[in-house]
């Protein structure tokens, strides 16, 4: 009936990590090959181990948490003093600022595709194989795209490095205690409160924290092997580069106005002969890597 | 993410596993993955809430419970599954890796779908990939059952324990909650994991011996 309210989309299941997983290796496609290492140690080591493990055991943090007196309210008071933020909901934070920078790339290349589209478009040659091609094309890591990627990487690399700094702030020692000394208005006095598993979430806090620093280590990897791609790349002039992806890339790095203007005056291969002779040429491919 | 994630993307590396891989495979996730998330989990669920110590003095159980249970048995064996999976991984991206570098030679549309659908011979430098994933998975079961056995000092689940760690104010009698339960959930986890260990030194001697047999010519295809 027309007056019945559209049916509630089903968030529930669709705001969970399968989801975020989902989004995130559509990714995949255009890093590099530590890039994708990088990923598979998140979703397996960090997201999967958090999900089936890690879990169930901050799950009774709160309910475990016992202090030694019977004055009501105590036990509330001294819990949030000492566990202003759960290690879980920290690590769950983490993973999601730590996967999202790599979601700049992928708007970068669907910018990219949505231009190659338009430029086909206008030249007349907007077949179905044509569109088709520039979807599944996959763009090679120069020019606008390096920086784009490298961005992400930094992002990353600050986003880990900070979460690891707040973990520091927020709890110096990386060993749970198994007693804290709380006396905090309700408690009567100096009362012993006693954490719930400190051994087990002291082995669990080790893992987690030692796999963000191997995460950190093959971002510094990534970015090592970036920069050194591009010096080799701007050393050799890069020759081999196929005259096709080189035209795509120049073109899209035009303003909509120009496009037109070029593909109305001239055809792309003489605009392409017509570049080619300009002196500034060489300078400023190397400069774009 | 979780094991139906973990269990797609094993599946999608064992198309260059041999046979006996394929039956690791399914022991792994009938016999383990299955047993741990339907039953184990909820026999260990109470662990904690149902720990009673003979005592009145509050923080007494948790200090008895964290001494004799560093990390319990479902972690553990969360882990050990997590752990033996990734091997797998190490193949699956050799095999991409040696798409990808084909890739660049053959430059056909067909040729490519047959690229990715093809199954890849293992000998040369996938006998080798393949053999360490081995090792790697029988490195992982044996220190993970030997972790087991050392922190619980065996296989059995003990009724009582006996505890006097501060607050606790003298000897205190500590009743664990479902032992005989978990002694056979333990037993059975245990045979499965030597189960899968036999499965992988099968699968390690079958490649040594078809290695040895086709004759070293076949090492440098």
């Amino acid at each position: 009936t027309p007056l019945a309210p559209p049916a509630e989309p089903d968030l529930e299941s669709k705001m969970n990590w399968g989801s975020f997983y989902a989004v995130i290796s559509g990714v995949n496609r255009h890093s590099t090959g530590i890039g994708r290492v990088w990923l598979s140690v998140i979703f397996i080591f960090r997201i999967l181990v958090l999900v089936v493990a890690a879990e169930s055991v901050w799950g009774d943090e709160k309910s475990g948490f016992t202090c030694n007196t019977q004055q009501p309210g105590c036990n509330s008071v001294c819990y949030d003093q000492f566990f202003p933020i759960s290690h879980i909901r920290l690590w769950a934070l983490q993973l999601i600022l730590v996967s999202t920078p790599a979601l700049l790339v992928a708007m970068h290349v669907a910018h990219r595709r949505h231009i190659d589209k338009k430029i086909l478009k206008r030249a007349g040659r907007s077949s179905p194989k044509e569109l088709e091609h520039i979807k599944n094309q996959k763009f090679q890591i120069t020019g606008a795209l390096w920086w784009t990627y490298m961005i992400s990487i930094i992002f990353r690399i600050i986003f880990e490095v900070a979460f690891l700094y707040i973990f520091y702030l927020i709890y110096p020692d990386f060993k749970m205690v198994r007693l804290v000394k709380c006396d905090s208005y309700p408690c009567p006095n100096t009362v012993d409160c006693f954490v719930s598993r400190p051994t087990e979430k002291t082995i669990f806090t080790v893992f987690m924290l030692a796999v963000s620093g191997v995460c950190v280590l093959l971002n510094l990897a990534e970015v090592v092997y970036l920069v050194g791609r591009a010096c080799q790349r701007c050393l050799r002039g890069s020759d081999e580069e196929s005259k096709a992806a080189w035209i795509s890339q120049r073109l899209s790095s035009y303003r909509q106005n120009e496009i037109n203007q070029l593909i109305a005056d001239h055809t792309l291969k003489s605009k392409f002969t017509v570049t080619k002779k300009s002196p500034t040429e060489k300078g400023e491919r190397c400069s774009a890597f | 993410m979780s094991w139906p994630a973990l269990y797609t993307q094993l599946v999608g590396a064992n198309r260059h596993s041999t046979s006996l891989g394929k039956i690791w495979l399914s022991v792994l996730f009938i016999f383990r993955v299955m047993v741990l998330v339907v039953a184990a989990e909820s026999v260990w669920g109470d662990e904690q809430s149902d720990f009673t110590c003979n005592t009145l003095q509050p923080g007494c159980e948790n200090v008895c419970y964290d001494q004799f249970f560093p990390v319990s048995h479902i972690r553990l064996w969360c882990l050990q599954l997590v752990f033996v999976s990734t091997p797998t991984l190490l193949v699956a991206m050799y095999v991409a890796y040696r798409n990808h570098r084909d890739k660049r030679r053959l430059l056909q549309e067909e040729e490519l779908e047959t690229l990715k659908k093809r199954r890849l011979p293992i000998a040369g430098a996938l006998w080798w990939t393949y053999a360490c994933s081995l090792v790697f998975r029988l490195l992982f079961e044996g220190g993970f059952m030997y972790a087991l056995y050392v922190v619980y000092d065996g296989f059995q689940m003990p009724r009582l324990v006996q505890c006097d760690q501060w607050p606790c104010p003298n000897l205190v009698d500590c009743f664990i909650s479902r032992p005989t339960e978990k002694t056979i959930f333990t037993v059975f986890m245990a045979t499965a994991s030597s189960i899968c260990m036999v499965l992988n030194m099968a699968e390690l001697a079958y490649l040594v011996a078809k290695a040895v047999t086709s004759g070293w010519r076949g090492w440098n295809q």
